[in-house]
């Protein structure tokens, strides 16, 4: 089996939760193997971020470039492209930028490519069993991938818990000069911040949140009772936001809003791990939902196994006679 | 512009409560409900508002059998002027890059400015737009979420990135991206906009139309390849309240005045 390398994210000197979590996932492909940690950008940033993942890895592989300051995948993949040798498997978190990353990579490599990976249950007579899921996370397969010509293999952010402890005095190798000119037919521009909505979903302490089971944008109506009733706001997941229902500020998720509330009652909300990423601090958690193998009902603490359209409003309509009795 | 967007039909998740077969080595597909995968909806009407402002033509293609047809008609009926289907028995089991494989052979053998993908499918891998740039060296920009046409050569398109936050570039012409949902608001299709596109001809192309080498593609030149689904015991799940709708929603109000207060 080829060398493990890591790619990993980093902002403001500080790299990325994925960082340790690839170095575990690694392990698990190979628990014989030393992975190396694989950075690129530029200035003090880079250089304190490979700093700091020096304790996680034997070895930090540098590539320092002006160009690379801002993580621009086409421009990240050419320089991988240079530095990392043929037949290497390389790991990459399942993100905003893994997804630009890796697909790509793989090609360029001439390797296999497995994406959003949970699990990794053997590494056998050169292949590798893993985990995926399917259908928005209502089934799971294992996969095998021949690992012959090397691979690119993405990571589901979370899924590999990272033990307390056992420090690395990584050296740090400076790749930078092995990389040759980098230009690509993408340029960065800027980011814009995301817009703040109306409410801020984010304070709250009971949210009831929506999604596609509310079904037609009338029916918000019945969210925003029940929520007055409870004292509660209205949160969504992302297809009320793409059914331009609910305003972005409100969506719960990777790409929304990270909530940290006590309660939390899922409405017609399947469950995607991109919105379970956005809850956070452990609250409890209520799922409704007509299918009972949607995958929220993995997570919840609570379910019940109902149409949303009619739970809510009795829910509503008892909570308004508590009040008056 | 000449667009070509990539599509595929899948089983509809929001319709569906999907069962095991017997085997474990598929779901039940017996009486499923089928659509146009729904990022690949996106892409198809962000093509449509480009080709209105610029002109040009959008051409939907698909990888599959005749079964597919459905969906490329469906997204003609929204516009597209043509549909291709990309059809061979050698075509199955392939992986990403076999289908990206497939998809390059088409793409070379005619002329598009832009092609687009959904951001992902069924099988949750967005791969196949990013491996298609680069079997075609084109570049390649994912999770696009706005596209504003500078001039003839380039695009100046947004990424959705984490937090709801924007990543603006700038990206060369001819090249690929990947659509996420709720750039747009898809045009609703009717049964008589599908009656209209129900006789134009739906071309077939097959390994040896496309120019494809049979050991790149289907199970021959797949390096990843699924060995069975399953259900997996996530944690210890939710504990199902079983009493009637009352006695659910009384329990429910009661649980959440202990945890968060009611007032």
């Amino acid at each position: 089996m080829g060398r493990i390398f890591a790619y990993i994210t980093h902002k403001n000197g500080v790299a990325d939760d994925s960082a340790l979590e690839l170095a575990m996932a690694a392990r698990k492909i190979d628990p014989s193997a030393s992975p190396t940690a694989l950075i690129t950008g530029w200035g003090s940033a880079i250089d304190a971020a490979s700093a700091s993942v020096a304790s996680s890895y034997a070895e930090v592989w540098k590539i320092s470039n002006e160009k690379l300051a801002y993580p621009n995948a086409e421009l990240v993949r050419k320089a991988l492209v240079q530095v990392v040798p043929a037949g290497s498997i390389v790991l990459v978190p399942h993100d905003h930028f893994g997804i630009d990353l890796g697909p790509g990579l793989s090609v360029r490599l001439n390797a296999a490519f497995v994406s959003d990976v949970l699990a990794v249950d053997a590494t056998e007579g050169g292949f590798l069993r893993a985990v995926r899921q399917e259908f928005g996370g209502q089934v799971s397969a294992h996969v095998r991938c021949d690992l012959s010509s090397g691979a690119v293999i993405t990571i589901r952010p979370g899924a590999f818990k990272v033990p307390a402890g056992a420090t690395q005095n990584g050296t740090i190798v400076d790749k930078s000069a092995e990389i040759g000119a980098l230009e690509s037919g993408r340029r960065y521009i800027e980011t814009i911040a995301a817009e703040s909505g109306d409410v801020d979903i984010t304070r709250h302490p009971i949210l009831v949140s929506i999604g596609r089971g509310i079904q037609d944008k009338d029916n918000i109506a019945i969210a925003e009772e029940l929520a007055v009733a409870l004292g509660a706001a209205v949160s969504c997941s992302r297809p009320v936001v793409d059914a331009k229902w609910l305003p972005k500020s409100r969506q719960v998720g990777s790409s929304g809003q990270t909530v940290k509330p006590k309660v939390y009652l899922a409405c017609g909300i399947s469950g995607s791990f991109q919105h379970l990423a956005g809850i956070k601090g452990n609250p409890f958690i209520v799922a409704i939902n007509k299918n009972p193998k949607a995958p929220i009902f993995q997570v919840a603490d609570v379910g019940i196994v109902d149409d949303i359209l009619e739970f809510l409003p009795e829910m509503t309509d008892k909570l308004k006679q508590v009040a008056v009795g | 512009m000449e667009i070509l967007v990539c599509i595929k039909r899948v089983p509809d998740t929001s319709e569906n409560e999907l069962q095991l077969n017997t085997g474990g080595n598929d779901i039940e597909r017996d009486d499923l409900v089928y659509s146009i995968n729904e990022p690949d909806n996106y892409a198809v009407e962000e093509a449509l508002q480009i080709v209105a402002r610029t002109g040009g033509n959008v051409t939907v293609a698909t990888v599959g059998g005749e079964d597919d047809e459905e969906v490329l008609r469906r997204e003609m009926a929204m516009g597209a002027k043509q549909g291709v289907l990309l059809s061979d028995e050698a075509f199955n089991g392939s992986d990403g890059k076999g289908i990206a494989t497939i998809l390059k052979s088409y793409v070379e053998k005619n002329h598009y400015d832009l092609i687009l993908t959904g951001v992902q499918a069924d099988d949750g891998a967005a791969q196949v737009g990013g491996m298609l740039a680069a079997l075609l060296d084109y570049p390649f920009a994912s999770l696009v979420n706005s596209i504003e046409v500078v001039d003839g050569q380039k695009l100046r398109i947004g990424r959705e990135i984490e937090g709801g936050n924007k990543e603006v570039n700038e990206i060369d012409l001819p090249c690929v991206l990947s659509i996420q949902t709720g750039i747009n608001e898809p045009r609703y299709v009717g049964m008589k906009g599908i009656r209209q596109v129900a006789s134009i001809e739906i071309p077939a192309l097959s390994a040896s139309d496309l120019g494809v080498a049979e050991a790149t593609v289907g199970e021959a030149g797949a390096k990843v390849t699924r060995i069975d689904y399953f259900v997996p015991a996530l944690g210890k799940g939710a504990e199902i309240l079983q009493g009637g709708r009352e006695e659910n929603v009384e329990k429910v109000i009661e649980l959440v005045k202990a945890r968060g207060g009611v007032n």
